[in-house]
């Protein structure tokens, strides 16, 4: 196991990463990418069960899915710095030519990439099929997704969730990326989603909060806690609490960097209050 | 010219479910997907013999899309069933995204296409589908015109890594082609070789075009006739080959023609060997209620309509 100080420098190295990558090409997602570090890093380096090649079907390892693929710089870095593909190719990502494409895609071949993302509501079904496919080749490992709060709005999701627990997909382990912000603004302004914990207990989910999603102690804690409630019979939620922004304090608590790229003088101030731990690609 | 015998008429749709049995039986990654229509699909014999393969979703085709890609993550082989309507149109963006940029191993099977669905109407009976799916990169797409057609292609998609999207219709139409073909896709099926007219037709209006052939050769006029069951990719050597022969062509299908087989082959030979053509096809209208018969009569989609648009394509050679 990685020391929690390990764990903590890769989540300060990860978010310089992400910083970096979307000042250079001026576009991209550090909001959502910011806010969900942590959960990556946990979740690539102490929870997920992989192999050390990746192959396409997955058999014998756990899988990950990100259906909100916009928060695809967060999921490049932390793929890249567990050796899915050279550090240095977080250079090219979202320029022509790239397998980093602005929203993550299995077209051009980027490992540890398993299925596009980006038109929003999708994942958690591809997930359920990948879950359905593990129990069909009696493979018992887990399948891990996340998904944006707002990207609950697309109806696709409640077809997924009544499907999973109607049928009993309990090797499932579905986060939320509880951050209360969209584009336009605040959940609740958008289109408020009610009691989202209520919501999936009503339709058959096990549900678990992680109130501080932002700490990696938490996040160890409430995942390793939602993987001993999986195998019995119903699929599991984790609603992730998380700060969009986190670790940058200019962009936390708004939507305002959701999709919004720093400019030289912002990018100078944010990677200050993110010193270098495990050196820049 | 070459007489086809209807071995007794039966629907596009029991050719399907034979097929999917088949592989059930032949193939261990086979697995299959239903949006509540089994026995509209013909699924029934699959479900009974691998229960534990089959996978009933419910009214949900956009999470039945969803599932079918993730299905394929894991190797197995996902067949999904449902109307041509839902298979398509509802779930444009799944398909797109999760099924044809992903690449992955779907076959989308849809029955129902077509004004032929009958008493429904128009909510039902899409005609827009060819159009749909031929513009997704990577995508085949494949309209079955028989019972046997349809069973034999059931099976060959199962080999062809990628995705496929694979129509068929409801009603009981003749069944004609070998019971033992090979099914070829992206392979034209000569059925009559002709000199004066080249007729390619595609899913219920092949047999359409026969018996306009048989009744145009009464006139004097040889009509060569070629069944294209594959839209995407197009044998366009096969077409190329006929309207050299013959200098001139109709194309002939049940569905828009905007968007389908005849859009593609005016396309290819603009390109190649520019042709007249007439299409015979929907002209931009939805569909209505009433018998297959006499959709197929007013929309101008059976082998009076097919005999009409030759006699127009000769005088334009």
């Amino acid at each position: 196991m990685p020391k929690l100080q390990e764990l903590q420098d890769l989540t300060v190295q990860v978010r310089r990463d992400i910083l970096r990558m979307v000042h250079k090409v001026n576009s991209g997602h550090p909001g959502g990418s910011l806010g969900c570090t942590e959960f990556f890093v946990a979740l690539y380096n102490e929870i997920m069960e992989l192999k050390d090649e990746f192959d396409m079907d997955g058999k014998g390892e756990d899988l990950f899915f990100l259906s909100n693929g916009h928060i695809s710089p967060v999921f490049y870095s932390v793929l890249a710095r567990k050796g899915y593909f050279p550090v240095d190719e977080l250079n090219t990502f979202r320029l022509i030519d790239s397998r980093l494409q602005g929203h993550p895609t299995t077209h051009e071949g980027l490992p540890g990439v398993r299925i596009a993302s980006g038109s929003l509501g999708q994942g958690m079904s591809v997930a359920l099929g990948a879950a359905q496919a593990k129990k069909l080749n009696k493979d018992s490992k887990l399948v891990y997704t996340l998904h944006g709060d707002g990207e609950l709005q697309e109806g696709q999701n409640w077809e997924a969730i009544m499907y999973a627990a109607g049928k009993k997909v309990d090797n499932i382990i579905a986060t939320i990326d509880y951050n209360g912000q969209q584009i336009d603004g605040a959940t609740d302004d958008v289109l408020p989603m009610g009691d989202l914990k209520k919501k999936f207990e009503a339709f058959g989910w096990d549900v678990l909060d992680i109130k501080e999603g932002n700490d990696l102690e938490a996040i160890l804690k409430g995942m390793k806690e939602a993987k001993s409630r999986t195998g019995k019979g119903k699929p599991v939620c984790v609603l992730l609490h998380t700060i969009m922004g986190h670790g940058v304090d200019f962009m936390m608590y708004t939507h305002a960097w959701h999709g919004k790229a720093p400019n030289d003088e912002q990018l100078a101030t944010a990677l200050a209050q993110n010193p270098e731990t495990l050196g820049d690609y | 010219m070459k007489k086809y015998i209807d071995q007794g008429k039966n629907d596009t749709r029991s050719g399907f479910g034979a097929g999917l049995a088949e592989l059930g039986r032949t193939n261990p990654n086979v697995v299959a997907l239903c949006a509540d229509l089994v026995g509209s699909l013909k699924m029934e014999k699959f479900i009974e013999e691998n229960p534990e393969r089959f996978f009933q979703i419910g009214i949900a085709e956009a999470n039945m899309m969803g599932i079918a890609a993730g299905l394929t993550i894991g190797g197995k082989i996902p067949f999904t069933g449902t109307f041509a309507n839902f298979s398509t149109g509802r779930v444009y963006d799944q398909i797109r995204q999760s099924i044809a940029y992903s690449d992955k191993n779907v076959k989308i099977c849809a029955s129902h296409a077509g004004v032929t669905l009958g008493e429904d109407g128009a909510t039902h009976q899409i005609l827009e589908d060819l159009g749909l799916m031929k513009m997704l990169p990577g995508m085949t797409v494949i309209n079955t015109c028989d019972y046997n057609q349809t069973k034999a292609a059931t099976i060959a998609i199962a080999e062809h890594h990628g995705p496929v999207y694979l129509r068929f219709g409801r009603p009981k139409v003749a069944n004609f082609t070998p019971v033992d073909q090979k099914f070829e896709i992206g392979k034209a099926v000569m059925l009559n070789e002709g000199t004066d007219v080249t007729i390619v037709a595609t899913g219920h209006l092949v047999w359409e075009a026969l018996i306009a052939a048989e009744n145009l050769e009464k006139q004097g006029i040889s009509a060569e006739v070629i069944n294209i069951h594959t839209i995407k990719p197009l044998d366009g050597e096969a077409v190329l080959k006929s309207v050299k022969k013959t200098g001139c062509i109709v194309t002939a299908e049940e569905h828009n023609y905007l968007g389908g087989l005849g859009e593609s082959i005016s396309g290819f030979l603009a390109t190649t060997h520019p042709t007249p053509q007439e299409f015979v096809a929907t002209k931009d209208t939805f569909g209505e209620s009433g018998t297959p018969e006499q959709l197929m009569d007013k929309y101008g989609l059976n082998n009076k309509a097919i005999e009409n648009a030759v006699v127009s394509v000769l005088k334009r050679k």
